[in-house]
């Protein structure tokens, strides 16, 4: 992508704020109070597995899904029962959404031509903005003759060419493969940036909203579970769910002395979110990257499983019946080899915890392992 | 593939190319041009014009209302409808002949049931210059397997229409009607107007309906065939039966080009 003065920088992207949103299908409750305030510019992702809400909310604040209860307000506007032809949003969909009987040109052109914008202008504009998506090459190209990631570029632009106050983003990367996904990743949050324009963006992949996004907001069952810069959703998660959808975690019974929990036989502080510091029982959830392991033939824990992820390498480790996961360096990783006995131990200052889910602490030893070790 | 190869060969190709040859044969074997020069003037170049005026007229109509019943049926929420409707269609396409000419006779006929109720209020289609037998019934008849065909033809083609054009339309600022001008169904067109040249074929070669019917009173090709080739009107003009029958074969030909044509721009944009 190149420097383009097409598109002006608003410098002052919309305001958006979802307030109580309910939306019903059949007695299914798709959003169920969701609620979230977006700053202006700000790039936003909702993340969440399937079937938690977080496309029929984009839906909702672009204007095609109705709400049963709740408030869409952009720039202090309320847009509830605005139609989606009139939010002056720009939405990129999830793929294959490029009118298939116009080339890339008249696909960017089209919502110029919707506000009735002479031929010349518009085409010259689209034509800027093919060039700004590093597309201006492919201008006559129709939708079957591009790649995937070209298609989801020339989408882009389509929906950038309207100078939008809200761009919705719709898992605009999945249909795609891994390498392109990353470029087009990159290229979206540069421009976004550039632009300054209010961004919503939903995806299921947390890497992409974690790299991408402003915030992250984690949904569960039609609500906002919790909704923060990625290092604090990684670092401090609000709820256990919110730990474990996000990042890579090992859940792991331990015992607690105080305000400290024992982990491998070792007092470790604790952090997490105040519910579940307080709780009476605790599970600690364990990054990949908290846990060092030191190979010993005397220890009870062995390495099951070694999986090759390039620069690192993750290890499943056997600890009782539990089964942690361990990264370590991959020129370090060679002589771990499954069988391997191994002695894991906290390498972090502290350790996220979370309430007890399913094992009762009669189950867990003295040491913090679980007590059938 | 032998199989089929075989089957068409037999059933399509050497009938084909009999044909072909016996429109160039006098009835003693010589080769000739005088039969092709017969069909094109008088009463049988009327039969290609009213075949091919019938044809079009129970092309175009049904092709669009066929089209609309699709297009409602297709976006209705009962699915149990969707699947009597395909079933139906499936059925009503194949449904011409004297069956079908018995219940129109039966219906719309002088004395059809359907004539006598609409007498009672005064509206008898027949004093409003409504004529079952005539071309324009053959043509009010066709429409009745016309119409399923169509939606057969054209449902798959509503299927290929994605969601997602009309979403990103309207988030661009396009009310429906103009989705639908710039979109929809430039999109749905050239499976439109495959869905009409299939119509136009199959209303193209149709002989028993409109035999039936009419009596042969009605000068269409196909009836004329019949005609010369069964000998109860004209004998000893067999050949000029097949000459007829090679001028089908020409229109039907520039018809299955040309639906090759426009369903190859369909199934790219559709696919």
């Amino acid at each position: 992508m190149v420097d383009n003065p097409v598109v002006r920088n608003p410098g002052e992207g919309a305001r958006v704020k979802l307030d109580g949103l309910v939306r019903m299908f059949g007695h299914t409750r798709a959003l169920d109070g969701f609620s979230i305030s977006i700053e202006p510019g700000e790039f936003v992702a909702l993340l969440g597995p399937s079937g938690c809400g977080k496309t029929t909310a984009l839906r909702v604040l672009a204007g095609f899904e109705s709400l049963d209860s709740g408030s869409v307000v952009v720039d202090g506007k309320d847009l509830s029962q605005v139609r989606a032809q009139k939010r002056d949003m720009g939405m990129v969909f999830q793929s294959y959404s490029l009118f298939p009987n116009m080339n890339a040109l008249n696909n960017v052109a089209y919502g110029l031509r919707m506000r009735r914008q002479r031929p010349g202008p518009r085409k010259a504009k689209a034509s800027q903005l093919l060039e700004l998506v590093g597309l201006a090459d492919q201008a006559s190209k129709y939708p079957h003759q591009m790649s995937g990631g070209q298609q989801q570029r020339v989408a882009l632009a389509r929906a950038l060419a309207v100078e939008p106050r809200v761009l919705l983003l719709d898992e605009p990367l999945s249909a795609l493969d891994a390498k392109v996904r990353a470029e087009l990743r990159d290229e979206i949050r540069a421009l976004q940036t550039r632009l300054a324009i209010t961004t919503v963006f939903v995806t299921h992949d947390q890497e992409e909203a974690l790299s991408m996004a402003d915030r992250v907001c984690v949904m569960s069952a039609g609500r906002n579970v919790q909704t923060a810069t990625p290092v604090t959703l990684y670092e401090r998660p609000a709820t256990a769910f919110v730990a474990e959808f996000v990042g890579v975690s090992s859940r792991l019974p331990v015992e607690r002395i105080g305000d400290e929990i024992v982990v491998f036989g070792e007092r470790c502080a604790v952090r997490g979110a105040e519910q579940a510091i307080s709780s009476g029982t605790l599970d600690a959830l364990l990054r990949p990257e908290d846990v060092a392991i030191e190979v010993d033939p005397s220890a009870k824990e062995f390495v099951t499983h070694r999986n090759f992820l390039g620069a690192s390498t993750r290890l499943i480790v056997q600890v009782g019946e539990i089964s942690i996961r361990v990264d370590v360096r991959s020129d370090l990783a060679a002589e771990l080899e499954p069988g391997t006995r191994v002695r894991p131990k906290v390498v972090s200052r502290d350790v996220l915890v979370a309430p007890r889910m399913n094992v009762s602490v009669a189950d867990v030893s003295a040491n913090g392992h679980p007590a059938h070790v | 593939m032998a199989p089929f190869a075989i089957y068409t060969i037999l059933g399509l190709g050497v009938p084909t190319a009999a044909v072909i040859e016996l429109a160039f044969r006098s009835n003693s074997g010589k080769v000739t041009l005088a039969n092709v020069r017969t069909v094109t003037h008088g009463v049988y170049r009327l039969g290609f014009e009213n075949s091919l005026l019938i044809s079009v007229i129970s092309s175009v109509i049904p092709g669009i209302l066929g089209l609309v019943l699709a297009y409602a049926i297709y976006t209705s929420r009962g699915s149990l409808l969707k699947r009597v409707v395909a079933a139906a269609s499936g059925v009503l396409a194949n449904f011409g002949g004297i069956n079908l000419t018995f219940m129109f006779i039966a219906t719309l006929g002088t004395t059809g049931v359907l004539t006598a109720w609409m007498s009672v209020v005064g509206l008898n289609p027949w004093n409003h210059g409504f004529n079952l037998y005539s071309f324009y019934g053959v043509a009010v008849v066709y429409l009745y397997f016309q119409i399923p065909l169509m939606v057969l033809v054209i449902t798959p083609a509503l299927g290929g229409l994605r969601p997602a054009w009309r979403e990103a339309a309207e988030n661009l600022g396009a009310s429906s009607f103009r989705y639908w001008r710039t979109v929809g169904l430039p999109v749905l067109l050239p499976s439109m107007l495959g869905g009409m040249l299939l119509l136009f074929g199959s209303a193209f070669a149709a002989y028993a309906t409109a035999e039936t019917l009419t009596a042969g009173t009605v000068t269409l090709t196909p009836i004329q065939i019949g005609d010369v080739l069964n000998g109860n009107l004209i004998s000893g003009e067999q050949n000029v039966g097949y000459a007829l029958g090679f001028g089908m074969l020409i229109v039907l030909a520039v018809v299955m080009v040309l639906y090759i044509l426009v369903r190859r721009r369909a199934s790219r944009w559709l696919r």
